[in-house]
């Protein structure tokens, strides 16, 4: 296998952007990127996107959108992991490059969610249709389940959940490309209108427009593209059954477990060596999930991440940086790949007011439906 | 959803019927063609009975169009005495009582009217035992 470097990244900023199309978002965020790295030349394209065809009813967006960059004639197709779609993008861009298949990628993750479909029952395509969404559930609902469930087994508490919405938002508040940046106070979050018991309106992340890109090359060519490329030394996907009720433990994310365990093998790192993060918090619930599955705290201690401090800027180790889905807004396709851009930023020093001082090795973490697939990523600066 | 799809799924749906794995005797619900505990296809087909024990719960506030009139309305996953875990709303109760270890007869329900003048959806709703 090659080595495999990142040396571009474009992204919209995300938010509800009416006057920009699905087309546009994409354009937008690619052309950024291969801008940025001075390419002309592309030999695939991998467009991470949920439901195209249920948003906007555009589906065979490979094509498309290798048309809208003046690129007709590249390879390019639509990779597709629910909310995980972005990430999973990232994936198959990785082993196009890294198995020689391809030199230069663009990997990218685009969402339009705003056109007036019902986005609820959408994002229910992600669940089991005939199990669980027939009776009446909602995603809210899976992980507000979830939630329950670590809140019986773990002694998990509300006002714990409603901390990572706090952080998150803090961190928010920092990034121009956030949908909320703003800060939230605790007792706005526990007095926001009910969703879901346990989860309230600001335990959730909120419906976004937006796309993001990133390029990629092999490492011995990337210095051609910028002087500042980051290197992708662990890529671990996984998948876990797709209804809760066929889980054995509902507090637990078994596949996003998996996914970190063979990334992190693939990179022969621990959980301890990571010095940032960026994970899936489409709710305050999943992200203390996702922390105890990446093995940051111990199973069951992912609630007082968050409270401590610990997973917060100056932290041990901050954990969503740039606002998280929750205030960075959660387009879904396009989060993963805004999670590596993320990681890119800190890692080359460019994170700004938001900067993990002299942080080297990154990861991101990206899970579609509630936590049946999950693709995780680790990152080294050269 | 198409009229077909409804009548491949009234075994499990109307009869809750499930699979028992003759090498390992994992309970499957609904049935499957092959045993996602050790991947036999010696399946039995069997017959849950009709109660359970609340896994874990909510109480829906903001529902899908078709359940806007239910709404707020407790939803949980029940485990039965086989060991087979069922997605259920749970109704005849105030939702918020509906907690972990709840325990619920399973019982024949009108689940949904699809659209304005379509079909009925039948299926199995929880009723807690007093």
């Amino acid at each position: 296998m090659r080595e495999v470097a990142m040396v571009a990244a474009g992204m919209t900023r995300f938010g509800e952007l009416w006057e920009l199309s699905l087309r546009d978002l994409f354009v937008e965020a690619a052309a950024e990127a291969l801008r940025t790295a001075g390419v002309e030349q592309v030999d695939s394209i991998f467009v991470g996107n949920m439901s195209g065809g249920q948003f906007v009813g555009q589906e065979h967006l490979g094509p498309l959108m290798a048309d809208q960059l003046g690129l007709a004639g590249v390879a390019a197709t639509r990779v597709e992991s629910a909310c995980a779609s972005g990430g999973a993008a990232l994936r198959i861009g990785f082993m196009a490059v890294a198995s020689g298949m391809a030199d230069i990628v663009i990997a990218a993750g685009v969402e339009k969610m705003t056109d007036g479909a019902d986005v609820t029952e959408v994002l229910a395509t992600a669940a089991d249709q005939e199990t669980e969404v027939y009776h009446g559930v909602t995603f809210p609902g899976l992980y507000a389940m979830i939630a329950r469930a670590h809140m019986e087994s773990h002694g998990t508490t509300e006002e714990d959940m409603a901390w990572v919405a706090v952080k998150n938002h803090k961190h928010g508040a920092l990034n121009p490309k956030a949908q909320f940046r703003r800060e939230v106070t605790i007792d706005e979050v526990m007095a926001s209108s009910m969703v879901a018991e346990p989860l309230r309106l600001l335990h959730c992340s909120p419906v976004s427009d937006g796309a993001a890109a990133v390029v990629l090359c092999p490492l011995d060519q990337a210095h051609r593209y910028t002087d500042k490329p980051i290197k992708i030394i662990g890529s671990g996907m996984a998948t876990a059954p797709m209804a809760l009720a066929s889980r054995k433990d509902p507090a637990f994310l078994d596949a996003v477990a998996s996914a970190a365990t063979r990334a992190y093998a693939m990179a022969g790192i621990s959980a301890q060596d990571v010095q940032v993060a960026e994970v899936h918090d489409c709710f305050s619930i999943a992200e203390i999930c996702c922390v105890e599955a990446l093995g940051f705290v111990p199973r069951g201690q992912g609630a007082k991440a968050a409270v401590s401090g610990c997973t917060a800027l100056g932290g041990q180790v901050p954990i969503n940086t740039s606002g998280g889905l929750k205030s960075k807004g959660h387009p879904v396709g396009a989060t993963g790949i805004a999670q590596a851009i993320e990681i890119f930023d800190q890692l080359r020093g460019e994170a700004g007011e938001r900067q993990v001082d002299g942080a080297r090795l990154g990861l991101t973490q990206n899970m579609g439906g509630s936590g049946a697939s999950s693709v995780v990523h680790i990152f080294e600066g050269v | 959803m198409p009229s077909p799809r409804y009548w491949r799924e009234k075994q499990s749906r109307f009869r809750l019927e499930a699979v028992r794995c003759r090498d390992c005797k994992h309970v499957t619900f609904p049935p499957r063609s092959i045993c996602p505990s050790c991947r036999s296809t010696a399946l039995d087909s069997m017959r849950l009975s009709r109660q359970g024990k609340v896994v874990t719960s909510t109480v829906i506030h903001v529902p899908p169009g078709d359940f806007l009139m239910q709404a707020p309305y407790a939803m949980a996953v029940v485990e039965t005495p086989e060991g087979a875990r069922l997605m259920v709303q749970v109704v005849d109760c105030d939702p918020t009582s509906v907690q972990p270890g709840t325990q619920v007869s399973l019982e024949f329900r009108l689940i949904r009217r699809e659209g304005h003048s379509g079909i009925l959806c039948y299926g199995h709703k929880g009723v807690p035992v007093a």
